[in-house]
């Protein structure tokens, strides 16, 4: 009994310092955005100074604007392309080249960016010389690199989700004189739509969180909100950048439980068919 | 299979397909060839001709950025696995309705943006950051520790960063682990100890594997981490290649850096692929 309750002090000891290692700095950002000194480190008072100045600052307004423009195109495009990936990889069993598509599509998860960002940079130099497209890097250079990385997230989501699926309803449908094309769009993407929901949520997230690849990609045209937060982080410490990260983590905080409340609902669904 | 058309089947295996042929391998076999190019002042700043001039300025010059980052991403690596092992392991025993929400928890913050999780460590390891006047207030120390831009600081960084990525594999393989065969162990008679290391860490070994991988691999080529909390000691591969394409405009250079880094990391990919793809099928 004894040692029982001293294993499950010790849990609760790594849940603790554990959670407190995660969300300690993000609980200090908060904090400190309502603090009133200019110094991060110290306390000046409560002031919402640094939401106004954050509101009035243009250049982080126009980078929201067009990191918002790109991750909505960026993970509509990895939502089709991911699905199609998940269904390829669930559905087909073994068809020529699965080894490399699979490659392919696991690499992108963990490459890091630099590579990824070089190597798209590249291909898109050599593309403008060669039949003179795109003629310039911006918006639509990070939206394809975007949508290809993320692309690759939501088919682990994707094809998690149609391995739970029931083909009883698909199999039914067939036989009652259904084509292949309705019954994909009818019952199996209804089925699967929480998976499709959360990842273009999380496609939406990967564009609007990434910096290393929207560098290499992009040009004068346009600066994405990561872009311009790095350089004024890159100059020093900025109390605007708080309520910035405050601001974000709002609205990702809304749009995570959204989806974990989706997924939530679609458990209990699941599990309520289950005879 | 049966139940789709063969036009339908082409599309889905096709347009996924070519993308990522497009947009990912040919790309690379692009880096590849520029990587055996010599800068030149011109647009794009490169001229195609075939030197081993990158390469050999690769192995004169910049081995340390390697070891440095393979050593910084190995204990990186290590430290995620002891700790993201004890919060894994604590979750996977805590019931129902509070399980659910402790992921959530370690989901949250890689929903955030990672820059910034980043940059809010310089506020607390600077000399006048927040541990720094802690120690200083309580008398602990006389004079502020020297907590940021080294490897202590970017090693912190890099742990910090990606702990959620060797978490949810780990929990995976734990949750699923068959309780029977740890009670079963327990009634023979086996202490504790004995039963973890004979039972549950040997079934957790895809779990750990695919944790590691997912740490190690990105965490080699890291940039915004050792850029922001790392100083002249700690260069890393992926700050070399940024600083070689954007501060030297050389193309080239940069395209050997990314070619060495791949080949470093092709051995860890392949593990990768048959890890994950094992996880994600089960």
């Amino acid at each position: 009994m004894i040692a029982r309750r001293r294993v499950s002090m010790l849990r609760l000891g790594a849940l603790l310092f554990g959670f407190a290692f995660l969300y300690l700095p993000i609980a200090l950002l908060v904090v400190y955005s309502f603090n009133g000194s200019r110094l991060v480190t110290v306390w000046g008072g409560f002031s919402a100074r640094w939401y106004g100045a954050l509101v009035e600052n243009e250049k982080y307004r126009d980078a929201a604007l067009t990191s918002l423009e790109i991750a909505v195109m960026a993970a509509t495009i990895a939502l089709v392309l991911g699905t199609c990936a998940g269904f390829a990889m669930n559905r087909f069993g073994r068809f020529r080249g699965r080894l490399v598509f699979g490659f392919m599509l696991m690499a992108p998860l963990v490459v890091p960016e630099v590579i990824l960002g070089l190597s798209l940079l590249l291909l898109f130099v050599a593309a403008q010389n060669w039949i003179g497209w795109p003629a310039s890097r911006g918006i639509v250079t990070v939206t394809i690199a975007h949508a290809t990385f993320a692309a690759c997230f939501v088919a682990v989501l994707a094809r998690a989700q149609l391995t739970l699926f029931d083909r009883v309803l698909e199999e039914a449908a067939l036989d009652l004189g259904a084509r292949p094309l309705a019954v994909l769009w009818r019952i199996t993407l209804p089925g699967i739509s929480p998976a499709l929901v959360s990842g273009w949520l999380l496609a939406f997230t990967l564009s609007l969180d990434d910096l290393v690849v929207a560098s290499f990609v992009s040009g004068p045209s346009a600066t994405t909100l990561p872009m311009a937060v790095y350089s004024s982080v890159r100059i020093g410490v900025t109390p605007e950048v708080n309520a910035l990260a405050t601001v974000f983590l709002g609205i990702v905080f809304v749009m995570v439980a959204l989806a974990g409340w989706l997924m939530a609902r679609q458990e209990r669904r699941r599990l309520a068919t289950v005879p | 299979m049966t139940g789709i058309g063969a036009g339908l089947r082409r599309f889905l295996i096709g347009l996924p397909f070519i993308w990522l042929m497009v947009f990912f391998l040919l790309p690379l076999a692009i880096v590849a060839a520029i990587s055996f190019a010599e800068s030149a002042d011109s647009i794009p700043p490169f001229k195609l001709i075939w030197t081993m001039a990158n390469y050999r300025a690769l192995c004169s010059g910049c081995l340390g950025a390697y070891t440095n980052s393979l050593a910084l991403a190995a204990l990186a690596t290590a430290l995620c696995l002891l700790v993201g092992y004890a919060i894994a392991f604590a979750i996977a025993r805590t019931p129902g309705v509070w399980r659910q929400l402790l992921l959530f928890l370690v989901m949250l913050p890689f929903w955030t943006s990672f820059l910034i999780r980043v940059y809010a460590w310089i506020a607390i390891l600077q000399p006048s950051g927040l541990i720094n006047r802690l120690l200083l207030a309580s008398g602990v120390i006389e004079a502020p520790l020297p907590l940021l831009y080294n490897g202590f600081s970017v090693t912190l960084g890099l742990v910090y960063s990606y702990l959620p990525f060797m978490i949810l594999p780990l929990y995976g393989s734990l949750s699923r682990l068959d309780e029977s065969l740890v009670e079963a162990a327990a009634d023979l008679g086996a202490r504790p100890r004995r039963v973890f290391l004979d039972v549950i860490l040997p079934l957790s070994l895809p779990g750990i594997a695919a944790g590691c991988l997912l740490v190690f691999i990105p965490a080699v080529g890291e940039f915004v981490i050792p850029d922001l909390l790392g100083g002249p000691g700690t260069l890393m591969v992926g700050k070399m290649l940024w600083q070689e394409f954007f501060d030297n405009v050389d193309w080239p250079a940069a395209a050997a850096v990314a070619m060495a880094l791949v080949a470093l990391l092709t051995v860890p990919l392949l593990l990768a692929q048959r890890f994950l793809e094992r996880e994600g099928a089960a």
